[in-house]
């Protein structure tokens, strides 16, 4: 069963079609590459899959489950709405690192907040707690930010708060995650480190949705690249095949674009 | 100068009062102009529409005026008199200073980045904890030069109190006035001097507490 499966997703703005009937699927454990020049709506799907956007037509499926179809109008409730979210996590092009909190207090604040839920959290505290930190502890080496897990973002590079941000989105534990440009807010010498998290994530068969202008790290992390242009998807495949001989022509014009 | 021991007296004892309106107006003010701003920022039209006018209504007249219709409204149109002029104070100064608090907080609220409430939805964040564990604290170390400001404007115009009968501390100087006895009068000044000196060293220890991250 694929994990995600995304049906005839629509989305405008105003009078603006954005998104034009958008398809795919993926499965478990495979690295998914978005290309596309901007304002091709690749960000919007982005948006509209974790529901920062809400598309106006189409349906979206995880592990063969129904968590979102937009003809259903009944408002979907809190915990719903928490239960769907928390399928995904998103990597954000601005980072979004809450100033106030240091790096690790950034990747336990959402696991703790949801701890609150579980029904054996006032009788085990402590040890619920001691377990988050550990695991944060834990995410944060993964990303090599062990000496700095008590430094606030201000205080850290871009790529370092890149990194503090993708490790609070794997703390969810999500079954997905996106990437939203990574890299582009970052100073060239930086997006280096960033890159090489993203591929040790994808050797340990994490399932990702990655959009990005790096064609090399997209050749080379990537199990199937998805081609966007004008809101829907023009071309996919293997990135070999999308990449090195592309069939359509707007896929080609793109990459001549970016290797001039 | 003889007449020191008495002036003092009758000065700290004046000077109560406006402490006593200070610190209520501020208890009072502080929650209430966060329900203000929350009706401001509504989707609910109405409710914006009736946030906006208040604002616009409590800050486009003087707080003087606003003192004499809280004392004599009530009585005239109601014809519930006030019973204590004190009371009346409190009211004005309440609803005056929640409305430019709520200003304050509206500003700091909408300088919040979008990316914030987002990064706190996609961790699965409800609407209430993103706002009371990530958005308010940035938004209280925003407000805190411009509140600080507010603050000490508030100090000052306690002495308004005056003019519908508290005696609060320039009340009582203009009674040695009347008795040729200047000095009091000025001397009121240090008072006031001296409890904005102190909110002045306070707000800045506060802004250095909150100035271990930036952002």
């Amino acid at each position: 069963m694929s994990i995600l499966e995304v049906k005839n997703i629509h989305k405008s703005f105003g009078r603006t079609e954005v998104l034009r009937g958008v398809d795919f699927t993926m499965e478990r454990g495979e690295v998914l590459v978005i290309l596309g020049s901007s304002g091709s709506g690749k960000t919007t799907l982005l948006r509209c899959l974790n529901f920062l956007e809400t598309a106006d037509k189409g349906r979206i499926f995880v592990d063969g489950r129904l968590i979102f179809d937009a003809d259903n109008k009944q408002k979907p409730t809190r915990a719903e709405i928490r239960e769907r979210q928390l399928n995904f996590g998103l990597v954000f092009q601005s980072f979004n690192l809450f100033p106030q909190y240091s790096a690790l207090e950034n990747v336990m604040l959402a696991p703790k907040l949801l701890a609150k839920e579980r029904a054996d959290f006032k009788r085990s505290k402590t040890a619920i707690y001691d377990e988050i930190e550990k695991n944060a502890a834990a995410l944060l080496e993964d990303v090599g930010l062990k000496d700095k897990m008590n430094n606030y973002p201000c205080e850290l590079s871009g790529g370092q708060q890149q990194r503090v941000s993708i490790a609070r989105a794997m703390a969810q534990d999500p079954k997905i995650l996106f990437f939203d440009e990574p890299t582009s807010a970052l100073d060239p010498e930086l997006t280096g480190e960033v890159l090489k998290i993203i591929r040790s994530l994808a050797a340990e068969r994490k399932t990702m949705v990655i959009v990005t202008h790096e064609i090399e790290f997209a050749r080379n992390v990537a199990d199937k690249i998805v081609f966007m242009s004008e809101g829907v998807i023009v071309e996919q495949g293997a990135p070999e095949e999308v990449i090195d001989d592309p069939k359509h022509e707007r896929t080609r014009a793109f990459l001549n674009k970016l290797s001039m | 100068m003889d007449r020191l021991p008495e002036v003092t007296s009758s000065l700290v004892g004046g000077f109560e009062y406006n402490c006593v309106i200070f610190f209520c107006t501020l208890v009072m003010a502080i929650p209430l102009g966060l329900v203000i701003t929350f009706g401001s920022m509504s989707g609910f039209k109405p409710l914006k529409w009736l946030s906006k006018t208040f604002v616009w209504i409590i800050r486009g007249t003087p707080l003087m005026l606003q003192l004499f219709v809280v004392l004599y409204a009530p009585g005239l149109l109601f014809d519930i008199p006030i019973k204590s002029r004190m009371t009346a104070v409190l009211i004005a100064f309440v609803i005056n200073y929640a409305a430019y608090f709520s200003e304050i907080y509206r500003g700091g609220i909408e300088s919040i980045s979008k990316g914030q409430y987002e990064a706190g939805q996609v961790l699965g964040l409800t609407k209430t904890q993103v706002f009371f564990k990530v958005v308010l604290f940035q938004v209280i170390k925003r407000v805190v030069p411009a509140m600080g400001n507010e603050i000490i404007t508030l100090v000052k115009d306690t002495s308004l109190a005056r003019i519908i009968g508290v005696t609060e501390i320039i009340m009582c100087a203009e009674r040695f006035t009347k008795q040729g006895l200047i000095w009091p009068l000025f001397s009121t000044g240090l008072f006031f001097l001296a409890f904005c000196g102190i909110l002045t060293l306070l707000f800045g220890y506060i802004e250095k507490k909150l100035d271990y991250y930036k952002g």
